[in-house]
This record gives C-alpha cells, sequence and structure tokens, in this order.
C-alpha cells in the first residue's frame, strides 16, 4: 500500500497474552493504515481485543505478555524496532497519546488537573513548569475547560469535564496522532455530543489524526472517516465512512448495524444470535462462522483479506 | 391527566417530592438536594413507559421512591389506589413483592457467593412460599421464560460462570419470580453490548406483554426507548419537562430540552462526521440550589425574559396526552 501517504501503518500486528488457561490472541495479525489529518474508528464488541489493540500500538504492556510482533510504521520509521526507552522518549506521548478508557476516573486524584495537563510537556519537551502552565491553560481554552480550573483536583469536576481534561491531557503535546479509547461511553447523551463537537474541531484546527477505539456505531459516525471492525482479534472489515454505515459488507458487520437501535426510520433492531468466541480457544477458520447466516463449506479454513466493491473485507463470500 | 376507562391505574404519583437534608454544620441548616421535585404520573395496569433523563437528573432517587427504599419528603404514591406510607410493613412486604426490580449492573446486582438457585430461591423463602417443590417449580418456569435452558445447566451456576447478557436474564428472572405486577428497570442493557442489549429488551417486552406487566423503564437513551414504551416521559433536574405518547414525542418534541436530546442522540449515518450537533451549553444545574423558574432556562436558546427565569412553568396540554412544562406554550 502507499506507505508513504500513511501516517500510521500497522502490520500483523500480534499480541498475546499469558495466562494459565493458555494463550489469550487478543490482537492477531491485525493490519491497518491511518491517513494524516484521518479518524479511523475500530468498532468491535466487548472482549474482542481493540483496547488491547491500543495498548499493543503504544507499547503499554502489561507483565504477562506471550507474544508481541508486527510492525508499526509511524511517519514511515518502523517504532517497533526502538528500544523501550527510545520508543518512551520518541514515540509516546511526542507522536502518538491515549485518551484511555473511563479517562475520567484515570485522573490523579492528589493532583491538581493543570499540574496533569503540563506534566508531559515538561517530561518530553524539558519547558519549565511555569511555561507548561502557560500552555495548559491555552489547551483548557481549546477544550472548553473554564481556565481557573487549572487549580481544581479532578473530584471537583463533573464527569465531561474530566473527560475534556483527559483529552487535553493527550494533546498538550501537539502529537500527531491521538488514540480515543471510548471517549464518551460513560457520558450522557449532551455531554457525549459535546464532546464530539470537540473531538472536530480539533481534529479540523490541530490537523491530528484519530483512532477512536468503541463499541458504540451509532455515535462513532460523528468522527469517523474510515471504519475497522474488529472481531475475536481480527480485523474483518475495512472501508471508508460512508460506504460502511450505508453497506456494510462482512455478515458480522451487518449484523452489528442491524443491532443498533435507531431514532429515526423504523427498522427493527435485531440481535446476534450465539456469543462471540474465547480468546483463548478459537474456532479454526473463519472466526465468526459459528455464529453467521451464510455460513458454507469453505469457512472451515481461514479467509484471506479481499477487496470487494472497494471495501477489504475478510470473508469468503466475496474471495 | 385524563384516564383511559378501559385500563384500571396501577400506580399513581402525586406531586411527589423527595429531598434529602444536607449535612448540617452547628446549628445550621445546609439546605436540601431537591432530587425529585413535583413529579405527578399515573401508570395503567400493563403499560409501559419510558423515563428519560441525563445522570443526576433524579430518576433513580425516583425509582427508589416508587420501590419503598426512599421517604418521600412531600406528595403520594398509590399502588391500586392504597397510598403507600399508610401501609404498615406487612402490606409493604406485600407491596414489594409486587413490585419487581432489574437493577443496572447485572453483576453488581447478583450476590457473587449464591448459585442460580439460591438467588431465585431467597426471595420465595422470605415471602413464605414454604414448600421446596413448588419452589423448584417455579424457578424452572421463570428460568425457562427468560430462555435459560436447559434449566439443569444453569441452576447450579455462580453469576461469575455467566456472560453479561446471561447475568442480566437471572437479574429478570428474579424480579419475576414472585409475579408482580409492576417491574421497574433502571438501565438494564446499559452494560451490555449492542448485539445482546436487543435480546435483552426483546425478552423484557415479551414478559410484559404476557404477563400484562407495567413496566417502568428508566434509561438515558431514548433510542432503545422507542422500542419498548408507549409513553415517555423527559425529566430534567427533579422535574418531568414533558410526557406524551412515543411517537408523538419523537416526531413533534416541544420543550427546548427534550429537542436537545433529541438532537444529540446520533444514529449510524456517515453524514454525521461533517456536521456540529446544536447542543446547549453548560452542565444540568446542582440540585442544591436549581435555578428559578424553569429549571432550564439558564441552558435554553429559547429563553424568556423575567418569565423562565422567575416562575416556574405549569404543565401545558399542547395535544391530547402531551404535556409540556414550558413558557413557549402558554
Amino acid at each position: 500500500m502507499q506507505q508513504n501517504h500513511a501516517l500510521l501503518r500497522v502490520e500483523d500486528l500480534v499480541l498475546y497474552f499469558r495466562t494459565t488457561q493458555g494463550a489469550v490472541q487478543a490482537v492477531d495479525g491485525v493490519t491497518f493504515d491511518l491517513g494524516y489529518r484521518e479518524a479511523v474508528v475500530i468498532v468491535g464488541e466487548s472482549g474482542c481485543g481493540k483496547t488491547s489493540l491500543a495498548k499493543a500500538i503504544l507499547r503499554l504492556l502489561p507483565r504477562n505478555v506471550d507474544a508481541y510482533s508486527g510492525h508499526v510504521y509511524l511517519d514511515g520509521t518502523d517504532v517497533m524496532s526502538l528500544g523501550d526507552e527510545e520508543f518512551r522518549r520518541q514515540v509516546r506521548w511526542v507522536k502518538m497519546s491515549l485518551v484511555p478508557q473511563a479517562a475520567m476516573n484515570s485522573l490523579n486524584p492528589v493532583l491538581k488537573v493543570g499540574d496533569q495537563v503540563a506534566e508531559p510537556m515538561m517530561v518530553h519537551s524539558a519547558v519549565k513548569k511555569d511555561k507548561a502552565l502557560t500552555q495548559a491553560r491555552t489547551m483548557f481554552q481549546r477544550v472548553g475547560v473554564p481556565v481557573d480550573f487549572l487549580n481544581r483536583y479532578a473530584f471537583e469536576l463533573s464527569g465531561g469535564m474530566r473527560q475534556r481534561v483527559a483529552i487535553a491531557m493527550a494533546l498538550t503535546t501537539v502529537p500527531d496522532l491521538v488514540i480515543l479509547d471510548e471517549p464518551t461511553s460513560a457520558l450522557d447523551v449532551l455531554t457525549q455530543a459535546n464532546i464530539f463537537n470537540l473531538l472536530k474541531r480539533i481534529k479540523q484546527d490541530l490537523e491530528i489524526s484519530f483512532i477512536l477505539i468503541t463499541h458504540d456505531i451509532a455515535t462513532s459516525s460523528e468522527l469517523a472517516d474510515r471504519v475497522a471492525v474488529m472481531y475475536a482479534g481480527q480485523i474483518v472489515e475495512v472501508s471508508d465512512a460512508y460506504r460502511f454505515f450505508t453497506e456494510p459488507l462482512h455478515p458480522y458487520s451487518q449484523k452489528l448495524m442491524a443491532s443498533v437501535p435507531r431514532l429515526r426510520g423504523d427498522q427493527e433492531p435485531e440481535f446476534i444470535t450465539g456469543q462471540p468466541p474465547s480468546l483463548i480457544d478459537l474456532p479454526p477458520g473463519c472466526r465468526f462462522a459459528p455464529r453467521c447466516p451464510s455460513r458454507f463449506e469453505q469457512c472451515k479454513e481461514d479467509p484471506p483479506m479481499v477487496e470487494a466493491h472497494r471495501h477489504q473485507v475478510k470473508c469468503w463470500l466475496y474471495a | 391527566m385524563p384516564v383511559e376507562v378501559k385500563n384500571e391505574v396501577l400506580l399513581s404519583i402525586q406531586n411527589l417530592h423527595v429531598w434529602f437534608e444536607l449535612r448540617r454544620w452547628g446549628f445550621g441548616h445546609a439546605g436540601y438536594v431537591q432530587a425529585v421535585d413535583g413529579v405527578s404520573f399515573d401508570l395503567r395496569q400493563g403499560e409501559a413507559i419510558g423515563i428519560v433523563g441525563e445522570s443526576g437528573c433524579g430518576k433513580t432517587t425516583l425509582m427508589k421512591t416508587i420501590l419503598g427504599l426512599c421517604q418521600p419528603t412531600r406528595g403520594e404514591i398509590s399502588f391500586k389506589g392504597i397510598e403507600l406510607s399508610t401501609k404498615g410493613s406487612r402490606e409493604m412486604k406485600f407491596y414489594r413483592s409486587q413490585v419487581g426490580y432489574v437493577q443496572q449492573d447485572p453483576y453488581g446486582a447478583l450476590p457473587p457467593f449464591m448459585n442460580v438457585r439460591r438467588i431465585l430461591e431467597e426471595p420465595m423463602i422470605i415471602n413464605g412460599m414454604k414448600s421446596q417443590a413448588e419452589r423448584e417449580q417455579r424457578i424452572r418456569s421463570v428460568l425457562e421464560e427468560v430462555k435459560m435452558t436447559p434449566v439443569e445447566n444453569f441452576v447450579t451456576k455462580f453469576p461469575h460462570m455467566l456472560s453479561g447478557g446471561q447475568q442480566q436474564r437471572v437479574v429478570i428472572a428474579r424480579a419475576m419470580i414472585l409475579e408482580p405486577k409492576l417491574i421497574v428497570a433502571d438501565e438494564p442493557v446499559s452494560m451490555l453490548d449492542a448485539s445482546v442489549r436487543v435480546e435483552i429488551l426483546r425478552l423484557l417486552r415479551r414478559l410484559q406483554a404476557s404477563h400484562d406487566l407495567a413496566v417502568i423503564y428508566i434509561t438515558h437513551d431514548l433510542s432503545t426507548v422507542r422500542y419498548f414504551s408507549e409513553r415517555i416521559f423527559v425529566m430534567y433536574a427533579g422535574k418531568l419537562v414533558e410526557k406524551a405518547k412515543v411517537n408523538e414525542l419523537l416526531r413533534d418534541p416541544r420543550h427546548p430540552y427534550t429537542h436537545a436530546l433529541l438532537t444529540a442522540t446520533s444514529d449510524p449515518d456517515a453524514e454525521n462526521a461533517a456536521t456540529f450537533k446544536d447542543v446547549p451549553p453548560g452542565e444540568p444545574p446542582s440540585l442544591i440550589n436549581p435555578p428559578l423558574g424553569c429549571r432550564f432556562h439558564p441552558r435554553c436558546h429559547h429563553v424568556i425574559e423575567r418569565l423562565c427565569d422567575v416562575k416556574e412553568p405549569p404543565d401545558f396540554e399542547v395535544e391530547p396526552e402531551h404535556f409540556t412544562a414550558c413558557w413557549l406554550y402558554r
């Protein structure tokens, strides 16, 4: 693929965890790329490995890693070949940052939020504290938090404000890429809409790329340029947002779209029978086959990722 | 509110206030959290209603008061014509057996040290069902109703051995076990994945129809409520600001807050990414010192000076059975 045009290219990324029951294949051969100023949404149900994918890209790994391999090209350089210390100095929070899941609860309760937003700059850009705080102040204005909140503690802020602070923290070093892990799932509808307005504005103004990880397809459409559907540790479909939302191809994507209750329009939502497989004991061949309405003989083998109607689909129906 | 003759009113709430007193300092008095402030509605036998509102709007307090877990400060709740506060402890126990409760977080709602049989048996023991065989029979029929079959495989399981959807089915089975007349479901699907969500909502709806249950469905998600209930009540800062039939509310929302909620709710559509949403600024008010007048006025685009910020709007009936508490419709 056009490696020169991609900001991020993830190639065959693998992340397994060791447990007493066996290896958990959380991320199993994920490949996708992300252009400059582009937002790609990774959707999937809980337990499909989408958070692990974010952790794998940022190399925020727990101790029980069983296998970690593949390539992550950022701006053309393979950051997987960097040592841990180099990665921390050159990549994490400098070029890529993360708004973690339940970010509102991930703020440090004993530090003022202003100091927390200033900290990445002091660490990575060797900026003095007063200058970092000034920068934090402008960042607060950008994300719509009143500047006098700089001196407050996390518990003094509402959920929506804490989420904004977490976004400010990810933005202070002006990275090229921000990974948002379920940024709005714990928030109310109006706050959710506000946060998405904010993210859209940041995307326009700061020319930042986003990876948005979510289980909520309806709100994901607020930011998506492209959509990648993840199922049982693998990406099963990638396509641009317009094509995906009008005509998803993979049977799982179709089922997922049909399960979304809609406010406008009268389709009855459907549910997907069965349960996602355990990531320890995966079915051979296509992982969705046991639940798939259109499975046939060939689904016993692992389907390749193929190009169909300008989507990329991992399904024998289109091979 | 006009009541249809064919269905009797099961639960009637009149001018309900639930206030919590703040901690006193010395002899002083710090004020009240006005969690529910003047809520009235009637619920008919076999009817499903949805109460929609953001977190902190008082919907959980309203629910707890209906369940008899909070005491009303003012106003009354009557069940089948008898007021709750006049009930003695024995009558209250019977009332609680008539009202099932489906919690938001199924895993948190199930005791981790009890297996499914024990969880379902306990309410029956408490309510004096002595015969072991009868209880076993009831457990079996309830589990079959919530589609946990074969029953033998599930009765010995502990909550952590079940998936999220199955846990929620056990919670529903527990709510149903005493054959209640009313089910209160507090965000029953918000912790579940999209694909399971629909399954659980359908199950609830089927139970509602087959047992002629009244259901109060409390949620913040307007897109699921339309598949479930006949009427929607929109709650904001302790008050019901709009009450209407589902389709009418979705087609023609009157209160500016309802309007904002509808605008903010997304459907999966690629066009969304290109547009900014018109969201009211600010956040819901503190319930300790709520704004004077209409509680939504500081965030409202249509505020009428010297009216909305001074005087509280009453319910206006804009269409038959469509009420809204907004001065725009005076």
